[in-house]
């Protein structure tokens, strides 16, 4: 038995031959890593089962496999105990396996139903009722005539599940479900999950959070760096436990002092901001107010797709509105509303975007390169004329400093696996010295290692007194290091909230829009 | 058996390198059968194409007469192409620079001033400029793509020097021909040998491309060019301007396509007429490709298609290959350019269906 | 008929050529693929169908092998654009400079030739009603078939699943492949229909339109189809406006000389690009349209694995 779970004797004795899904020493491997290693799984019917690891760890790849978007290199595939191919999703659609995704697979332009026909045979009022029914017996409300980008995240998530529900479903399959919802939908969405299972729908529940994963599942097979570590009840792990399992050492902890005085003036003032989105798909910010002064973090919190991109781009003025005053934005006392990103960042100003590659960094080019990308002012050039040594000697000053692992200013930034190229690009930055730094989403799949290390950089700044503005769909990251929060809902942002007052439900309050009818929108003091 | 392709995590240089060397042999493999069902003879054929040019001393300046424009206009469209900015009105641009470069000597006839020839080259410079900004306002301002405009600039700049042959500028003792009268020498490159059309305008498309090549390797402007057509988000995210990106792209293939205009009146045709850009303008597409939009690779592509050129027409006289033939040709190549191209960013893997032994889980 | 009567029922059969190669060019853009090659595929198109036509006698003959020739020359894109993840921009104006040198070569030896003109189908009744019959009731086949199929291209698109299919695919080409959808296939389908309505407009060209073969014959009218899928912002009905309005615009030239004005042809033969110039730019500028209505995807290259 235990030769078929590498290295553990965590392992839960199973019923293979119950099992509805089996997976034997697949293996996955990609040119940079290998991403499963003679992964060996089995899920029963009527369960919950969660795949648990941390970011690059290799469960999206090993639902990728089961949902026959991905092809193994080796390895075997059982479903009821006899061996299939899955060389497409039609193939595992017709076993009855439905997958929901972390980026949703919906259309925006075409209505739910429509969406919902592209892979369902049947006219669309029969199709609209059917939506309709399984809305109602699992609480999953949707409007079948909706179109999909007028939708939240969560209703869009909700026409997915609706989508697999349709189809004679026996395994469902999830990544990271949560991360899209306010707290207070979670547990709807729990309690859709359990009548499922109850309904002999067994669920594959993809997350690296460890509290819901107690909460919600009833097996645990943990991934780390592509192989298993083992296969457990949660509910009898403790948490820390668990993240031993999932990281393989102690989980970090991060320190930071109290906050000594933050600056008198804001380093930045948004004042009355509002911008019309040209894009029909964006959402419109309105009437945005926003203090932050040195030596504070101020975190800004919402689900995602309301209006974290437009604000992130209109303050780091890759966005840049005509119609706005230049003191709308000030940047260390100065108007900067008409300025472009290159100007703002001689205000003292820098930026960390959440997409790394194509945004942060141009992916085929080499870390040197991209350096230059925003650190150009710093000497790197000669009337225009590069200075590769100057450039190499920054890049690798980052990397050294940053502990960015990889083969030195040479290599391109496609190379790097997400968390180190996320290091690199804050290091990039750090090494401005700016006096403001806005970071969006820090740590959006980074591993926990380097998670840690960003944080802790981010808590040391503050104390230099650096003014540190982050976006982040992660709550128990904001918690952490943020000092206040706003919480943007719809393109307007709440009153500033002070942290440590706070619980995750304060916030889905205002992620869901209660708060908005009891509070004044103009008139509310920002200050701390 | 399936085909699948892996991206590679370092592009290969080995590939880029012999690219385009394969992509001329299958475009030679290909056109040989094309030729054999034409009935014409193959291998006399392509030793017209690629033998025959070299084979005296005249015919090898004409190849660098033909080398001239082709580096200059290609070394400017690369620069365009690296930024994503698809212009491909050169042809265009190059006659309205002929059209504006010839008001001179058309306007002056009988002056023998040593300041025509610089007039000519900066009103030809200018006229493709301009020629080339409207594309670029109209992309800039009101969104418009560029293709689709420089294309249909192109046409209507061919309709507007037909205009002038045909009338206000048609040689009055021309024989009613569509052409200007011939120009004065002081309006003209003097030649480099006695005895050949190739003339000093040649050292144009060498400073040229020697300022290109500066420009992309080694100065911050070429770096933002390319940051743009790699990862536009990346340039906007970074501060570059995505419009001055489309305006110097546009203004510098107008630029080099206006002057290569120019120093062809003012060169082997010596008049404005009908055929004055020989497709010039659209070879340069090619060119650009085949070097890889790489200023070195252009050197050698604009060479190979000079060639080509000459050959084509050693071939029309040797083989009664008809011009057509030749454009067959260039188009082949840049197809087979742009697929054998994959394989500098790709690998082909061959995947074998996985064996494996009948059902059961294995216990 | 009289000279507007002329005019107007030119109008339609100059209209045919732009709206079918307009239709196959939006089609294969819906699945997401910008195929630029369409000037040389009817280039290739309208020499082989007037080649077959003249040698044949059969006009139906000569439509079918074009239409077959426009197939092929689109499956050439396809094969590097799609398979070998070219650039679509560059492998588009590689195979309409290879079509256009090919289109050359096979019709040099018809230069000038010319077929007999075809009789246009008169629908009983309709096309004895004053002015509108004429003008609308004595076109040919091919005029009906072609706004007939609009029509049907338009309806497909919005009421069918595989016009769903097709726009999935040219709106998220990942999404729709993990939907199960055969994403290689449905754009290699569509570019080559997009082949096969190139084909029919360039015989249209050359064997009813005009019935000679010259070459360079079809003069820019490939790209304008490109520019009027743009100027209908992907909708079928304001394609067939557009395509209606440019076949009025390229007949401003014969009208000018019939009515006697003094305007210099070379303007009048300018005008059909002019127009094209000014109208994207009227189109485009509106940024928020076009998001709404352009294929998401369009031009870029999918090579099946995940965005990275």
């Amino acid at each position: 038995m235990s030769a078929a779970y590498p290295n553990t004797d965590l392992t839960m004795p199973t019923d293979q031959s119950r099992a509805l899904l089996s997976l034997r020493n697949i293996t996955k491997q990609y040119p940079t890593v290998i991403a499963n290693d003679r992964v060996n799984l089995d899920v029963m019917p009527s369960s919950i089962h969660a795949i648990l690891g941390e970011n690059g760890a290799g469960k999206s790849t090993l639902m990728k496999l089961a949902y026959g978007l991905v092809e193994p290199d080796a390895g075997e595939i059982y479903w009821q105990g006899k061996q299939v191919d899955l060389p497409n999703t039609a193939a595992a659609r017709k076993l009855g396996i439905g997958m929901v995704f972390q980026h949703f697979s919906l259309f925006e332009t075409l209505s739910v139903v429509e969406n919902i026909s592209l892979t369902m045979r049947g006219n669309r009022q029969t199709l609209s009722k059917q939506i309709r029914e399984i809305g109602e017996r699992y609480k999953l409300d949707v409007n079948p005539e909706a179109s999909v980008h007028s939708l939240s995240v969560g209703e869009r998530q909700r026409v997915e599940i609706i989508r697999c529900l349709m189809q004679d479903l026996k395994l469902l399959i999830l990544d990271e479900p949560t991360s899209v919802l306010p707290p207070q939908h979670i547990n709807s969405l729990f309690d859709a999950l359990r009548k499922l299972r109850d309904n002999h729908v067994a669920i594959l529940y993809i997350s690296h959070k460890l509290e819901e994963i107690r909460e919600l599942c009833d097996t645990a097979t943990i991934l780390r760096a592509g192989q298993v570590t083992g296969t457990v009840n949660p509910n009898e792990k403790t948490a820390k436990e668990l993240a031993t399992l999932m990281v393989g050492h102690d989980v970090p902890s991060i320190q930071g002092q109290h906050p000594k005085k933050t600056s008198e003036t804001p380093f930045l003032k948004l004042s009355s901001l509002s911008v019309e989105s040209h894009d029909p798909f964006g959402t419109s910010l309105s009437n945005i107010n926003l203090d932050v002064h040195g030596g504070e973090i101020v975190g800004i919190a919402g689900v995602s797709g309301n209006g974290q991109q437009e604000l992130s781009r209109i303050i780091s003025g890759e966005v840049i509105n005509k119609q706005l005053l230049p003191n709308a934005i000030n940047i260390m006392d100065q108007p900067a509303g008409h300025l472009n990103p290159a100007a703002r960042r001689l205000l003292g100003f820098s930026f960390v975007p959440e997409e790394r590659l194509g945004r942060g960094a141009v992916p085929p080019m080499p870390l040197s390169k991209n350096a230059l990308l925003t650190a150009f002012e710093k000497g790197m050039l000669n009337i225009g004329f590069l200075k590769n040594d100057t450039i190499n000697k920054y890049t690798e000053k980052c990397i050294e400093e940053f502990d960015v692992r990889c083969a030195g200013p040479s290599a391109t930034a496609n190379s790097l696996s997400g968390g180190n190229l996320q290091k690199y690009i804050v290091g990039r930055e750090l090494m401005l010295a700016p006096k403001l730094l806005f970071v969006a989403q820090p740590t959006w799949g980074v591993d926990i290692g380097a998670a840690t290390a960003i944080r802790q950089r981010l808590l040391d700044l503050r104390e230099s007194g650096v003014a540190i503005l982050i976006v982040s769909e992660e709550l128990e990251e904001l918690f952490e290091i943020t000092d206040r929060l706003h919480v943007i809902n719809g393109g307007t942002l709440s009153p500033s909230l002070k942290t440590s007052e706070l619980t995750p439900n304060d916030i889905g309050e205002y992620m869901i829009g209660n708060h908005q009818s009891s509070i004044e929108r103009s008139g509310v003091n920002h200050a701390v | 058996m399936q085909f699948k392709l892996d991206r590679r995590v370092h592009y290969s240089k080995r590939m880029l390198i012999a690219t385009p060397v394969i992509a001329i042999a299958l475009a030679v493999l290909v056109s040989s059968v094309l030729l054999v069902l034409l009935q014409k003879p193959v291998l006399l054929t392509f030793h017209s194409f690629f033998i025959a040019p070299f084979e005296n001393f005249y015919s090898i300046t004409e190849i660098f007469l033909k080398f001239g424009p082709l580096l200059l206009i290609a070394q400017a469209l690369a620069v365009g192409f690296r930024a994503k900015v698809w212009n491909i009105g050169a042809e265009g641009q190059m006659i309205i620079g002929a059209i504006t470069a010839s008001a001179v000597p058309v306007y002056l006839v009988d002056s023998t001033s040593a300041l025509l020839l610089p007039a000519m080259l900066i009103l030809g410079a200018l006229g493709g400029m301009g020629w080339a900004a409207i594309a670029a306002y109209l992309k800039t301002r009101f969104n418009a793509n560029e293709i689709l405009v420089t294309l249909m600039l192109s046409s209507i700049a061919l309709q507007i020097l037909y205009y002038l042959l045909l009338g206000p500028w048609k040689d009055p003792m021309g024989f009613n021909f569509p052409q200007t009268v011939m120009f004065q020498d002081e309006a003209l490159f003097p030649a480099l040998f006695e005895g050949v059309r190739l003339n000093t305008s040649i050292f144009i498309p060498i400073i040229f491309t020697i300022g290109i090549w500066l420009f992309m390797e080694k100065h911050f402007g070429g770096f933002k060019l390319v940051v743009g057509g790699l990862a536009p988000n990346a340039a906007t995210y970074a501060g570059f301007s995505s419009k001055k990106a489309v305006w110097s792209s546009l203004l510098l293939a107008g630029f080099a396509a206006g002057i290569a205009g120019m120093s062809e009146i003012a060169g082997p045709i010596g008049q404005l007429q009908r055929s004055v850009t020989s497709g010039y303008g659209y070879s340069a597409i090619i060119v650009a490709y085949l070097g890889a939009l790489n200023p070195i690779g252009i050197i050698f592509a604009a060479f190979f298609l000079a060639v080509l050129q000459i050959g084509g027409d050693v071939a029309l006289v040797s083989a009664d290959l008809p011009i057509s033939a030749v454009h067959v040709f260039q188009g082949l190549l840049l197809i087979f350019y742009l697929a054998t191209y994959t394989f500098v960013n790709y690998r082909l893997r061959i995947i074998r269906p996985l064996t494996h032994s009948n059902t059961k889980p294995t216990p | 008929m009289s000279t507007i009567e002329f005019f107007l029922a030119g109008t339609l059969s100059a209209a045919t050529i732009f709206l079918l190669a307009a239709l196959g060019e939006l089609v294969a853009e819906k699945s997401g693929v910008l195929n630029l090659g369409v000037e040389g595929m009817m280039a290739v198109s309208a020499a082989v169908g007037f080649v077959v036509t003249f040698e044949s006698g059969s006009h139906l003959l000569g439509f079918a092998v074009a239409g077959a020739a426009g197939v092929l020359v689109s499956l050439v894109f396809a094969v590097i654009s799609i398979s070998f993840l070219a650039n679509q921009v560059a492998s588009g104006l590689a195979v309409g400079i290879f079509g256009l040198g090919l289109s050359a070569l096979i019709g040099r030896d018809y230069e000038s030739r010319t077929i007999a003109a075809t009789e246009g189908i008169a629908i009983p009744f309709l096309s004895e009603l004053p002015l509108l019959g004429p003008i609308l009731f004595q076109q040919n086949i091919v005029v009906y078939l072609t706004f007939a199929l609009a029509l049907c291209i338009g309806l497909t698109f919005k009421y069918t699943r595989l016009g769903l299919a097709i726009r999935s695919t040219g709106e998220n080409p990942h999404a729709a492949q993990a939907l199960g959808f055969p994403v290689f296939l449905i754009r290699y389908c569509a570019v080559a229909f997009g082949g096969l309505l190139a084909g029919f407009a360039g015989a249209y060209a050359s064997t009813i339109y005009t019935p000679l073969w010259a070459d360079g014959m079809i003069a820019g009218r490939g790209w304008i189809a490109v520019a009027l899928v743009v100027f209908g912002t992907w909708k079928t009905g304001r394609i067939a406006f557009g395509a209606i309005l440019f076949g009025m615009v390229s007949l401003g030239e014969l009208i000018a000389q019939s009515m006697g004005a003094r305007i210099p042809s070379q303007l009048l033969s300018s005008l059909p690009y002019i127009v094209t110039i000014v109208v994207l730019a009227m189109i485009s500028t509106n940024t928020a349209r076009m998001r709404l209505h352009a294929p998401f995807s369009l031009g870029e290259t999918f090579d099946g694995v995940g965005p990275r």
